[in-house]
């Protein structure tokens, strides 16, 4: 039912794991509909370039190949390029998800958004385009 | 290949096919028919009938053909529903029954008709005297399965079915995860329907039956010629009849259980010890011999299963994820399991075929997957730096 792209970054996902000290993070979605997803970001403070990004997920085979090719597509972006990676550019990298499940998508494009959103608010910035993010997880249940 | 999801189906036996074979390639008349190659198969037929009566302790013109579990359970419930309408419209089931017997029930309501879902203890098992106190003067029948599909708990089926005596319902059980493994008595156990399907025990798929003791009256589902004593029409499917009869043969003289649960209670053993932040779901004390239901926290099922099947290892999970719904089983929520936790099941049943070696590659595997996969998981994260903070205070 998955994409060879969608087994082989579930398989060998790319920058699994925690940035220390990391500029900003971003956790969206909730245990209790089985998918949550965290995004850390390294982004240099004067060139807003995205210099290291890492994920962790909670989820299943499309949660975490969603995060895997998100962080893979903001790698080395600037903000505002990384702003402009939607659910629709994931899954096309991805060549396609099956319909119950692109709310991952939706996932990888909001822990983007939310983990940019710490950015700015850190730094006191405004960002276009930016939206404050839904919830957090620890909102919920 | 490392097959370890016999609850879902299991391998056709060779001696099964060599049984089904003749009625494709020699002997395919139709039993229905006048001539002398017709009434032999019909022989036959009545022959295997007259068998699989004898394994559930029933006569044979007690034994209705289906095209397996689900037509069986779909059959139980509405036909009974539709002959006693005029009796009553209260049906009362399990709360973890098979979704053959939920979405029965659940087309039943849109007609009328009420559903009281009997919960179970967080073991899964149904408390009788529940059912007693639900039993309404408008109760006509009880569903509740003989052995869980998912957490593999045993009812007490027995008990159920004399209070459903003493009280003048209709009791029918699923025992398509129980027949062939436990031993049935329809009569001692006041059994009243019966649904099971072959190709749980080594069988063909499309193919179960139906008990329905003698007296109980039923709506055909199926409606045409005057098959199965006109109950249920449809040509008889004599290869798949005659293979679901060598199919139980063969399960009853080589079954197990003993083995089958060494095997079972080993991987149990093993996976606790070695894999923190693992619960057993279910009663461990009254469950069918293969199967065995974890949950592993901070991680999700499918991913689980997904590692699995990379290692060539085939299992199966009550993940929201695999099921196509946004819910974790009915079955893991009913027993108390929070969301998250239910999320992360995995289900391995285990049949005579398996061996010890098989578990252990299945113990080392999930050793290294559930790790990674925790590595991965935010909730794992989380609940680490909790600890960490927990003893710094």
């Amino acid at each position: 039912m998955y994409s060879d792209k969608v087994m082989d970054h579930f398989t060998n996902p790319r920058n699994v794991g925690e940035i220390e000290n990391a500029s900003a993070v971003g956790t969206v979605g909730n245990a209790k509909c089985g998918d949550i997803m965290r995004i850390y970001l390294d982004i240099d403070d004067t060139t807003h370039i995205i210099k290291d990004v890492k994920f962790k997920t909670f989820g299943c085979g499309a949660a975490i190949a969603t995060s895997s090719m998100a962080t893979e597509l903001i790698k080395g972006k600037t903000i505002e390029e990384a702003l402009e990676v939607t659910n629709k550019t994931v899954m096309e990298a991805l060549d396609g998800l099956p319909p119950v499940k692109v709310h991952c998508s939706l996932l990888a494009e909001e822990a983007i958004n939310a983990a940019l959103w710490n950015y700015a608010e850190k730094h006191k910035i405004e960002i276009k385009g930016l939206k404050k993010p839904k919830s957090d997880i620890h909102d919920e249940e | 290949m490392i097959y370890l999801d016999n609850a879902a189906t299991t391998r056709v036996k060779d001696e099964v096919i060599d049984a089904m074979i003749p009625y494709f390639k020699d002997n395919y008349a139709n039993p229905s028919s006048i001539y002398k190659i017709a009434r032999d198969v019909k022989k036959d037929i009545e022959e295997a009938r007259d068998f699989i009566a004898h394994t559930i302790g029933a006569t044979k013109d007690e034994i209705y053909f289906t095209g397996g579990g689900s037509e069986s359970d779909n059959w139980a419930i509405k036909g009974i529903a539709y002959a006693k309408r005029n009796v009553g419209k209260h049906i009362i089931i399990s709360s973890i029954e098979h979704h053959a017997i939920l979405e029965s029930v659940k087309s039943l309501e849109k007609l009328g008709y009420e559903i009281t879902y009997l919960k179970v203890d967080n073991e899964g098992l149904i408390n009788p005297s529940e059912l007693e106190s639900a039993i309404r003067k408008d109760t006509i029948l009880v569903s509740v399965m003989m052995a869980n599909n998912e957490i593999g708990v045993i009812e007490p089926i027995k008990e159920l079915g004399k209070i459903c005596k003493d009280h003048g319902v209709l009791f029918h059980t699923d025992a398509v995860q129980a027949y062939g493994t436990l031993d049935i008595d329809v009569k001692d156990m006041n059994i009243d329907l019966l649904s099971t399907s072959a190709h749980k025990i080594n069988g063909p798929k499309g193919i179960g039956f139906l008990y329905i003791r003698k007296g109980v009256l039923i709506e055909p589902l199926i409606s045409g010629g005057n098959q199965e004593r006109g109950k249920r029409a449809g040509t008889t499917n004599s290869a798949y009849i005659m293979g679901f009869k060598k199919a139980i043969e063969l399960k009853l003289k080589n079954r197990d259980n003993e083995y089958v649960k060494s095997l079972r209670d080993y991987l149990l053993t093993e996976v606790t010890k070695s894999i923190p932040y693992t619960r057993i779901n279910g009663s461990l004390d009254k469950r069918l011999p293969g199967n065995i239901n974890f949950s592993f926290r901070f991680i999700e099922g499918e991913g689980l299963l997904l590692k699995l099947d990379e290692k060539g290892i085939c299992a199966s999970s009550g993940s929201a994820c695999t099921s196509g719904s946004l819910d974790p089983s009915h079955v893991l929520l009913a027993i108390g399991l929070p969301h998250e936790i239910a999320h992360g099941s995995l289900r391995i049943s285990i049949n005579e075929e398996n061996t010890k070696e098989e578990m252990d590659i299945l113990i080392s595997e999930l050793k290294e997957i559930i790790t990674n996969l925790r590595n991965m998981s935010p909730l794992y994260e989380d609940f680490l730096k909790e600890e960490r903070s927990d003893v710094n205070v």
